[in-house]
């Protein structure tokens, strides 16, 4: 058979359009599918208290859907149980990337749980936020890397620095420091101290308890015996529930001015609701609080919506830990692809370095670390809590914002002094 | 004057520590002292009688007669329990083996995987009226919420020991320790005065849950913390004795709490167990093994 030239170029241009053809239908396919965003959460286990971290997802991706997606691709989230279990990490985000081909990644639950994928997400070079992960970055330095929290540079040690600041700017000069015997309680606490030492401030009691401890009695007259005028706590909720009782059932001396810190647990509204009155007084930290000094945009209508959810899932009914920052991540990836215009991950990484990002829980810009370029964790002070009533924490003037200066809502006032008030 | 303060409080503190600690270890003291069962679930057993208290409590009922009026309902728990246990380990010549070990570490991980999905991970916490108050003698300053559950403590043993000692059915538990056969040539079931020490086992642990979420809030795993305190305090006091499982838990007690006063909190988990082992060496059989 004799192929003319004509043949051949019909050929040619056949067999050229049948190779290119898959490719032109799934780039076409491509731009209709959803963009997927992958996470793991805490739905069972020890950290299952953390699963309400999911609502703030799910409205923050019913919001960019109600208003016509991303890039006009609808935004779908795929979130596995990792069940608190560290173990399960690196699988479940090897199944986001590589089967379930999520184009964004949301890291787990707090550094515990972040600390395994973050050498996948380095050497996969992938778009990573993360969800309250303390330090995740430090030592990785993976530049697609975003933290949801104000944890600020160098959060490791200077997560709690407000506390000492607050202490130094009232004229203490005795510090006590009581800390769990945990690998994130002892951090803050020889942070606590180094800073303690920089401002001249003499740390007369250092106690590490164990994290099973429930009685604080001992501890608690060794304090007084110490005549501390601020005490440093670093604890976890069932400590700093058994340390407030302490408190309030042995007393500490009205020479303590400054109580707190680095409480955990002060900040879910099951401690908030057991120790009611119990917390007057105590100054710890909290990333969200409904003062007035914290109204940004768009954080009221989130916290009116989360609270029918969470009642129906019965989760903590308050909500101002996690879900406004898991929200808030969120917002980030919506917002850096609408002004890219792609979901390069490259380019929106590039530009979320470079831009502010404004959200429900404030604006937002990070450092080369991807860490918010200010610390912004607030040191709120319990002050007239009456009754162990739930309601009364949304309610500004209940967790008064003593620091940072830039978002304070009242000055500080003495443990015993709000006591007595 | 300040070291007689904290000394004194110190005591003080370690003997109502010790009487909390001893009425977690009664169930135990049972099933491991005189059945010779390694019930290392009865932590877990205890936290679930905390809940099931916590959840009269939500109701407005004290957490004391709550306690009490669940250990009904704990005790034919128990004997259930025991009938599972009896017929696939011990009806089989496999009781008391790592088998059994392993089942009641798997009845633990149960009861803490129940307990999640039922309730969640949040701390669980009582209301009472005492809870936030406190006693005040001369230099010492006692709260209620640790006073109140360590007056029980005396009163449950007083009443075990006296079960166990004036009436048949206890003379028969504490023979069952020592020789099934004879108790079967007495014409008595060794399977059913088991069932029934288990089930008073499983009664303490709904008491035992009262008292420790009287003290402070609990999670689904909390009973983890108190595995090897309990059976320190079993083994000090000496296999199956119950007065003596009071009289060790007292005495670590007040080791811990002298240890965490005068040197470092620290080190308090490790006393109940430098004790345990300083004590072994001397007397193999416990504090109290020998007048069983």
């Amino acid at each position: 058979m004799k192929i003319t030239r004509r043949n051949f170029t019909q050929i040619g241009l056949g067999t050229m359009a049948g190779i290119a053809a898959p490719a032109v239908w799934s780039g076409a396919h491509a731009q209709s599918q959803p963009i997927r965003i992958g996470a793991s959460a805490s739905l069972t286990g020890p950290l299952s208290g953390t699963k309400n971290l999911v609502i703030g997802y799910e409205l923050w991706r019913d919001d960019i859907n109600a208003a016509g997606g991303l890039l006009g691709r609808k935004v779908e989230l795929v979130i596995y149980d990792d069940q608190s279990v560290p173990a399960n990490i690196p699988g479940i985000y090897s199944k986001l990337v590589d089967v379930d081909k999520v184009d964004f990644l949301f890291s787990p639950y707090g550094a515990n749980l972040t600390a395994p994928v973050m050498p996948f997400a380095k050497s996969r070079d992938r778009f990573i936020i993360g969800i309250l992960t303390l330090a995740a970055n430090d030592t990785i330095k993976h530049d697609k890397f975003f933290q949801a929290a104000p944890w600020g540079p160098n959060g490791a040690e200077n997560w709690a620095r407000g506390f000492f600041d607050l202490a130094n700017g009232n004229g203490i000069k005795k510090m006590a420091i009581l800390a769990a015997d945990t690998e994130f309680s002892k951090t803050a606490a020889a942070g606590g101290r180094r800073v303690s030492e920089q401002f001249g401030m003499q740390v007369v009691d250092y106690q590490i308890y164990p994290p099973t401890n429930r009685d604080f009695s001992a501890i608690l007259r060794n304090v007084r015996a110490s005549a501390a005028e601020a005490v440093f706590v670093c604890s976890y909720p069932a400590d700093s529930t058994g340390i407030v009782r302490g408190i309030q059932e042995i007393g500490i001396g009205d020479q303590v001015r400054l109580f707190g810190g680095g409480m955990v647990g002060t900040q879910y509204a099951s401690l908030l609701e057991n120790l009611g009155p119990a917390l007057n007084g105590i100054t710890s930290f909290h990333l969200y609080v409904p003062e007035p000094t914290l109204k940004f945009t768009g954080i009221d209508d989130f916290l009116s919506r989360y609270a029918p959810i969470a009642k129906q899932r019965q989760v903590d009914p308050l909500g101002f830990y996690i879900p406004p920052f898991t929200y808030a991540a969120g917002q980030l990836i919506s917002t850096a692809v609408k002004a890219t215009g792609t979901i390069d991950q490259a380019k929106v990484s590039q530009w979320l370095h470079a831009n502010a990002v404004e959200t429900i829980v404030g604006k937002m810009s990070f450092n080369e670390l991807g860490d918010w370029t200010q610390r912004r964790v607030l040191m709120c002070q319990f002050r007239n809590i009456q009754g162990n009533d739930i309601d009364q924490f949304r309610q500004a003037g209940k967790q008064v914002i003593v620091d940072p200066p830039a978002y304070k809502s009242g000055d500080l006032m003495s443990l015993a002094q709000s006591r007595k008030a | 004057m300040l070291i007689l303060d904290l000394g004194l409080n110190a005591l003080v503190t370690g003997v109502v520590l010790g009487s909390i600690y001893a009425l977690v270890a009664l169930g135990l003291a049972i099933t491991f002292g005189l059945l010779h069962i390694p019930n290392v679930a009865h932590p877990a057993m205890v936290i679930g009688g905390s809940y099931a208290v916590a959840i009269s409590n939500s109701y407005g009922m004290d957490p004391l007669v709550a306690g009490v009026l669940w250990a009904i309902p704990f005790y034919a728990l128990g004997v259930i329990l025991y009938e599972f246990y009896s017929r696939s380990f011990e009806s089989r010549g496999r009781g008391n083996t790592l088998q059994s070990l392993t089942l009641f570490f798997g009845i633990s991980l149960i009861i803490e995987v129940g307990l999640v999905v039922a309730f969640g991970t949040d701390l669980r916490s009582i209301r009472a009226g005492y809870i936030g108050h406190s006693l005040t003698v001369g230099f010492i300053v006692m709260p209620y919420r640790f006073l109140i559950p360590a007056a029980l403590a005396p009163v449950v043993i007083f009443l075990l020991w006296l079960y166990m000692t004036r009436t048949n059915t206890g003379l028969a538990i504490r023979a069952v320790a020592y020789e099934e056969r004879a108790l079967q040539i007495c014409g008595l079931d060794p399977a059913a005065i088991k069932r029934h020490a288990f089930g008073i086992a499983m009664a303490m642990a709904a008491l035992a849950g009262a008292a420790l979420v009287i003290t402070g809030p609990i999670d689904p795993f909390a009973g983890r913390a108190h595995i090897g305190r309990v059976f320190a305090v079993v083994v000090l006091a000496g296999m199956g004795t119950i007065p003596g499982t009071l009289v060790a838990a007292i005495l670590i007690g007040v080791a811990e709490s002298f240890v965490m006063t005068f040197l470092s909190p620290s080190w308090a988990p490790g006393v109940a167990f430098a004790i345990l082992l300083a004590t072994l060496g001397l007397r193999p059989n416990g504090l109290f093994g020998a007048l069983r």
